[in-house]
């Protein structure tokens, strides 16, 4: 299991082929791979986006994501997990997020992987500030999501 | 009694710190802290975190601890 959280870009499909190579997982043991990348749009909300800037709560997150990623291995008795994330400064087409889970079969792989997004989304410690593009205007900056 | 607050996101700019030691009269919970650093109750999607895991505002905090709180969280 490999959990990073990246302040520089990544290659989703590059770290993706680089992990499936790693020695821990060998040819012929696994028969499913699910795959979910999170890209950066260049809207929301109704707005234009240019830039994004992602932060973190160090050391939770990492610790957050860790504890629940054995959690879903153990559930679906997947073989392994990939996710990488990025934090800084994002740009619209940037990739986010990486997550991706090898099982014996496709069922495990799906529901891993989706599991796994989905408590990533609802409990990591990520937050986004957006920097909009307003025709004319200058740029304004928001929190997405906030108190 | 030393607690290490932090706050994230639109809270650090809101009270205009992202982490302090913070010398405290124990005991107190996390809501207390709260009250403490903002002057004002939680508002009530705001969230906390006690030594990297989260946490209730009744929870009492102990020398040494990290407290944070937090937005709602948003990443992938």
């Amino acid at each position: 299991m490999l959990i990073e959280i990246r302040s520089a870009p990544f290659d989703p499909w590059a770290e993706l082929n680089a992990y499936q190579n790693n020695p821990g997982l060998k040819p012929g043991n696994y028969g499913a791979c699910a795959t979910f990348v999170g890209t950066m749009r260049d809207y929301n909300l109704g707005d234009d986006v240019a830039q994004m800037q992602l932060q973190h709560y160090e050391g939770m997150t990492q610790h957050q994501l860790s504890s629940f990623a054995d959690q879903v291995i153990d559930r679906h008795q997947l073989l392994d997990l990939l996710i990488l994330h990025r934090v800084g400064d994002l740009y619209p087409n940037d990739p986010i997020v990486l997550v991706a889970a090898w099982s014996a079969h496709r069922a495990a792989a799906f529901d891993g992987c989706r599991q796994m997004m989905e408590h990533l989304k609802s409990h990591a410690t990520f937050w986004k500030k957006e920097t909009l593009v307003e025709s004319g205007g200058p740029a304004n900056h928001r929190w997405v999501g906030n108190v | 009694m030393s607690v290490k607050v932090r706050c994230f996101a639109s809270l650090r700019e809101e009270l205009g710190f992202g982490d302090k030691s913070v010398e405290y009269q124990l005991p107190l919970t996390i809501g207390e802290i709260w009250m403490e650093i903002s002057g004002r109750p939680a508002p009530e999607n705001l969230l906390c975190a006690l030594n990297h895991e989260y946490s209730k505002f009744s929870q009492t905090v102990q020398d040494g601890d990290e407290v944070a709180f937090f937005p709602p969280v948003n990443g992938g």
